[in-house]
């Protein structure tokens, strides 16, 4: 049997992979959004910053920030989950990636449900790929800020899945 | 809405002006606002389009800004907000936003909108959504 990776090897080629998908999308950069990883889980998370406010006599954070996080947090899971096995099967490196970008999945429609007024703290949101066909995909994302029980925000969207090599 | 009013509605926004965005008009339940195309709202590199949340963004902030322009309007919020992505907005090009508050309740503003860039016979996106709609003090 082949022996395992060892962990920090494991972790630094799953981080850097992350790294490099994120780091290609300027607008995530922009509006600060970073992602948080355990094995193949991720979390979006949207540091506070006085440019997201929308209203500010509430304050509260700009809806089109909203849309705009949880259609980023939908993109990376969705595209997160279709490399996720060439990368662990070592068929693409981090390395591979960074040279030759990985095309990602374009938004079919997205529609964004607002539950609570998002305050000016941070927010969490974790997307779910509930179907994902060869050209077609689901994507399901929850965003909460304090509690995880109590979603600020919801959104499902449609995605045109990227055409591969083969097809 | 007088002009230095518009204006003002986008400076109060931080959001709006992080976007660069620009109310070009407003008024009776209508409005349109438009945004450059910049690199930092890249959403894929490999093609230099325009991520669909900045779309999102203007297509919200113009829904929003049609309600509040609606007789009688006090205050809105967005309660869900759909958007069909009909095609990718050329790079380079401006991005111009129309909606309309089409029906409003006692409580609710129905609103649809278009967004297209330089080409304004093709659509780059549509949207639909409920906003609240906040009424003046009856007198």
């Amino acid at each position: 049997m082949k022996a395992p990776e060892p962990v920090q090897k494991l972790k630094h080629r799953r981080d850097s992979a992350l790294a490099t998908l994120v780091g290609a999308v300027p607008y995530a950069g922009f509006l600060g959004i970073r992602f948080e990883r355990h094995g193949d889980e991720l979390t979006a998370v949207l540091p506070y910053s006085e440019k997201l406010i929308g209203n500010p006599m509430l304050p509260a954070i700009h809806g089109g920030v909203i849309a705009s996080f949880l259609e980023v947090a939908a993109i990376i899971e969705l595209s997160w989950a279709m490399l996720w096995d060439e990368l662990e099967s070592g068929r693409l490196t981090p390395e591979a990636m960074a040279d030759t970008l990985p095309r990602l999945p374009k938004t079919i429609d997205f529609t964004v449900d607002y539950l609570r007024t998002g305050l000016p703290r941070d927010a969490y949101a974790r997307a779910r790929v509930n179907r994902s066909g060869r050209r077609y995909a689901s994507v399901h994302v929850e965003a909460w800020q304090d509690n995880r029980a109590r979603l600020f925000a919801q959104a499902t969207g449609h995605f045109l899945m990227p055409q591969r090599k083969d097809d | 809405m007088p002009e230095h009013d518009a204006q003002d509605f986008i400076n109060a926004l931080p959001f709006a002006r992080a976007l660069g965005m620009r109310l070009d008009q407003i008024g009776e339940g209508h409005a349109q606002i438009s945004m450059d195309w910049d690199a930092r709202f890249v959403g894929d590199p490999a093609t230099g389009v325009i991520h669909g949340g900045a779309v999102s963004a203007l297509m919200d902030t113009c829904g929003g800004a049609a309600v509040l322009s609606y007789p009688g309007a006090l205050g809105t919020a967005t309660i869900d907000l759909r958007i069909d992505y009909m095609r990718a907005a050329t790079p380079g090009q401006r991005i111009t936003a129309r909606a309309e508050c089409y029906h409003v309740t006692r409580r609710v503003a129905f609103v649809r909108a278009t967004a297209h860039d330089e080409d304004s016979a093709n659509p780059v996106a549509t949207a639909s959504g409920a906003f609240t709609f906040e009424r003046k003090e009856q007198p």
